[in-house]
């Protein structure tokens, strides 16, 4: 069986990072396996700006964004192999893939980091009611139909969702010709950036309704017609509230799925976010040696932060290659706690490098005047105020390790609300 | 002129055509949708019904238990995902335990075998069982099945051995001269000796162009969830609850492809041609199915469908020429079990039916097996490489979500059965069938099947007529 000592699986932005950092750390024998015909992975069909301000401090479009990680690739003479599918990945670091130059092949790998991205929610999965018409496409296939292909999916256009991408694709669309008729939401705010709502919807006069999803789809061939109806505190839809769109496209910008799947397979154990659950180096829980980072691990709104958890993974994948780091019982697990959707890392783990360790959340609703509350084993470690905080941001913060006891107990994120005086 | 005319390319059409072929007969399959196997037989539970519960004497009882034996030859013989796992008919108290002995008298008299199982190895077969289950009734010789391939290969099959098939070509007029039958359709014209009518859902209708009949076909909408492959193992058997007057109520099954299916409900639906789904009766579903599997992850949901059963006035299988046209031969009201009937269907039809009608002479060769169709990642090590070698297409995926390969999308369209929609590829190879939806993999096939075709990328329909994926050129 050929050997490796790192294999990655995705050539995104996660995959090119680790990359990168692994081989600056020393280890030089990587493979990249990227299943698509580029390296980039879903930045080759995000052709709008706002990508890199955090990483290069400059607005770049997401091809110009990847490119200068395919340069740093190239410039070390990365190996990395495209059209390779991997079908499989087993506890012991076995990799298989499908390549139509190579055949189906075997890689005992030393460490792999897992960066496979992630999928889109779609029709299916929340069940929309009515017919099954073709014009009910996901945002992202819609770009990429446009992006990639140069083809438009429709001229008359709703859309159900405020995620970023079915924003920036009401934006595309309208500049290409169509008419795009509204936004549905199903909660009462929006789940996109506030730049994007601005950028996107305001600016073209597109409204946004909030509290509503779609009731109906409605056509035998080709979407015909849909309808929306308000919905109440339980999400449930208020009847009498219906209002009908004549579109013969529905884009469906509903949430991103981590891409999980091999690993999920694998036996790793996953986290809330369906993501593995991984500790500070972005190792998984469940198999020493197997990272994983980027948005197959919990779902990113930038690509700066991706990059930055691609690094963390591969200096982490280097570091177990060289032996410098031995998997442990030991560590803080993480909870989250009221208010908190989601964090990242499950363990925090004290010997990782730096003086503060990274704790990423989502918070499961919009809060105004709130305090972010770190508690170790039920005692508050550290209060942050938050003048307003929203599900749509992932947030970082840096706890400094000194906060921190070995043997206090996991540690919990919640909300508090701030006390009127 | 046609010795035979099948009107419908589902199950039952499939079948009759390819007990035909196995004759010297001229037989043109005529097709509505663009796709064989698109309404009914695509929209199931996929499920090979043992045959306990029909009523005994019935056409119903015997197509399908004469169908369920045909099964395992036939998928070989077609290539067709085919497990015979068994079905287990579940009591989840005392009363209706008390009625299994009922159920399991009616598979007596129908010729099936079954046996009582009770709790300990009832968990043990089914660990995910509601823990109140008292016991169930087990069937050994039911099971699932591909029902997609099923259809498409028994056409494949048919249209190897010289069968005719003409797609997207609804009959609108029948007309009988002299014992001649001249068939209309929204294309053109063809005359034949006999004509068979497997309609499905509109059976009643075609029969009515050439007299009037008395039975009636109603829709009976069916609605399903479908969870992705998530796990194996998590039900193993087709586990159905106590039948009712409603039917066989709503079952938890794997599929062949290790996802597992949920449904059906059961509401009569006036109009024929809707397979619209809806909340509350999907909601009904989940409760209902949830009280026999609690764990059931809906999360897990990748799809939801709907499909109408052509459920017959008469309360049986039509499989008769109509009164006054010896030469027509109504399939009508094949609701469930239909599907495992089929084979049964076709067999009885063309045996008794037509082949002495017409005074029809075997071939003296038939080919029984379709040219097998690859599925690459389902292939052990050695043999995958060998045909990447050979092929290097097979070693590239389209489908992430479901693994299905370059080589095996193009050799669906190297065949003679024509693949014209991203649905009947997606029936084919299953791309397009898994977590995603299509998200990533439907532009390429797409653009495959434009290039195949030699249509235009705006012309490639997702499946009915006027169903074209995308609009135009961007700016």
């Amino acid at each position: 069986m050929e050997k490796r000592d790192l294999v990655i699986i995705g050539g995104g932005s996660a995959g090119m990072a680790a990359a990168v950092a692994a081989y600056d750390k020393g280890v030089h024998d990587i493979l990249i396996l990227e299943r698509t015909e580029f390296l980039g992975g879903i930045l080759n069909q995000c052709i709008h700006n706002g990508f890199g301000l955090h990483e290069f401090k400059e607005e770049l479009t997401g091809p110009e964004f990847f490119t200068r990680f395919v340069k740093q690739v190239e410039e070390r003479g990365i190996e990395y192999k495209l059209s390779a599918n991997v079908v499989g990945v087993t506890k012991d670091k076995v990799v298989t893939y499908f390549s139509g130059e190579d055949g189906c092949v075997e890689v005992q790998a030393k460490a792999i980091v897992m960066a496979a991205g992630c999928y889109e929610r779609n029709a299916g999965a929340i069940g929309i009611p009515g017919d099954r018409p073709s014009g009910v496409i996901t945002a992202g296939q819609a770009q990429l139909y446009l992006n990639a292909y140069g083809y438009m999916v429709g001229k008359k256009v709703f859309i159900l969702g405020s995620g970023d991408i079915g924003l920036i694709m009401a934006r595309r669309m309208t500049l290409e010709g169509a008419k795009v008729l509204g936004v549905a939401e199903l909660m009462p705010y929006s789940n996109g950036l506030e730049r994007n709502i601005q950028q996107c919807l305001k600016d073209f006069d597109i409204p946004l309704y909030l509290s509503h999803t779609v009731t109906k789809v409605i056509g035998k061939g080709k979407l015909e017609a849909i309808e929306i109806s308000q919905v109440d505190e339980r999400m449930k839809p208020i009847p009498g509230t219906e209002k009908r769109f004549e579109v013969d496209t529905l884009l469906l910008s509903i949430g991103l799925i981590p891409n999980n799947d091999l690993l999920d397979k694998a036996g790793i154990e996953a986290s809330k976010t369906r993501g593995a659950k991984v500790d500070s180096r972005m190792m998984t829980l469940s198999a020493p040696g197997i990272f994983s980072a980027g948005n197959v691990l919990h779902v990113h709104d930038l690509v700066d932060y991706v990059v930055a958890e691609g690094r963390t993974a591969g200096e982490g994948a280097a570091a177990y290659i060289k032996g410098e780091l031995k998997p442990s019982e030991e560590g803080i697990l993480t909870e989250a706690g009221k208010g908190i959707g989601y964090v990242v890392p499950a363990k925090l783990d004290l010997d990782a490098p730096g003086d503060a360790l990274e704790v990423k959340f989502r918070v499961s609703r919009p809060s105004k005047n709130v305090y972010v509350v770190y508690s170790q084993g039920g005692v508050p470690i550290k209060k942050i105020l938050k003048l307003a905080i929203i599900p749509s941001e992932m947030e970082i913060y840096k706890l400094p390790k000194n906060l921190l006891k070995a043997d206090g107990g996991p540690l919990t994120v919640s909300l508090e609300p701030k006390e009127e005086k | 002129m046609e010795d035979v005319i099948i009107i419908g390319a589902g199950a039952v059409g499939a079948f009759v055509a390819r007990n035909l072929s196995r004759y010297k007969a001229s037989v043109l399959v005529l097709e509505e949708q663009n796709d064989v196997g698109d309404v009914t037989s695509m929209a199931n539970s996929a499920i090979v019904h043992s045959g306990y519960d029909p009523v005994p004497g019935t056409k119903k009882a015997y197509c399908n238990v004469k169908g369920n034996a045909m099964f395992p030859k036939l998928c070989e013989e077609l290539d067709v995902e085919f497990e015979q796992n068994g079905s287990l008919t579940v009591a989840l108290d005392d009363k209706q335990f008390a009625m299994l002995e009922g159920l399991q008298q009616r598979a007596k008299e129908n010729g099936v075998p079954t046996r009582l199982v009770l709790t300990e190895e009832l968990f043990k077969m089914e660990p995910n069982l509601n823990p109140c289950a008292k016991g169930a009734l087990f069937c050994p010789t039911a099971g699932i099945v591909n029902p997609f391939t099923l259809t498409a290969h028994a056409f494949e099959n048919a249209l190897d051995n010289g069968v005719k098939l003409r797609l997207g070509e609804k009959v609108v007029d029948i007309k009988e001269n002299g014992g001649v039958y001249s068939v209309k359709t929204t294309k053109g014209e063809y005359q034949a000796k006999m004509v068979v009518d497997c309609a499905g859902l509109h059976s009643a209708e075609i029969a009515s162009m050439v007299e009037p009949v008395e039975w009636k076909v109603n829709a009976r909408k069916g609605q399903y969830y479908v969870l992705d492959h998530f796990k194996l193992g998590f039900v193993n058997s087709v586990l159905f609850p106590l039948p009712s007057e409603k039917g066989k109520g709503i079952l938890v099954s794997k599929t062949t492809s290790g996802n597992y299916i949920v449904g059906p409900s059961s509401e009569w639906n006036e109009d024929l041609d809707d397979f619209s789904t809806d909340a509350a009766t999907l909601a009904n579903v989940k409760e209902q199915a949830t009280a026999m599997v609690p764990g059931i992850p809906f999360r897990e949901q990748i799809r939801v469908f709907a499909g109408n059963r052509a459920t017959p006035s008469t309360h049986d299988f039509i499989i008769e020429p109509l009164p006054h046209h010896p030469g027509f031969i109504c399939c009508g009201g094949i609701e469930s079990p239909g599907l495992v009937s089929s084979p049964a269907i076709g067999e009885h039809v063309v045996e008794q039916l037509i082949a002495p009608f017409l005074k029809l002479e075997e071939k003296k060769q038939w080919e029984p097996c379709v040219r097998k169709h690859v599925r690459i990642a389902s292939l052990p090590m050695e043999e995958r490489n060998r045909l990447i070698k050979e092929n290097p297409h097979y070693g590239i995926m389209v489908c992430n979500c479901e693994k299905v390969s370059l080589g095996e999308l193009e050799d669906e369209l190297n065949r003679s059965l024509p693949c014209l929609t991203i649905k009947a590829m997606k029936k084919r190879t299953r791309a397009g069938f898994g977590k995603c939806q299509g998200g990533f993999c439907q532009p390429k096939v797409l653009l495959l099947l434009a290039k195949k075709l030699g249509i235009d990328p705006t012309e490639v329909k997702y499946d009915r007529d006027h169903s074209e994926v995308l609009e135009g050129r961007s700016k």
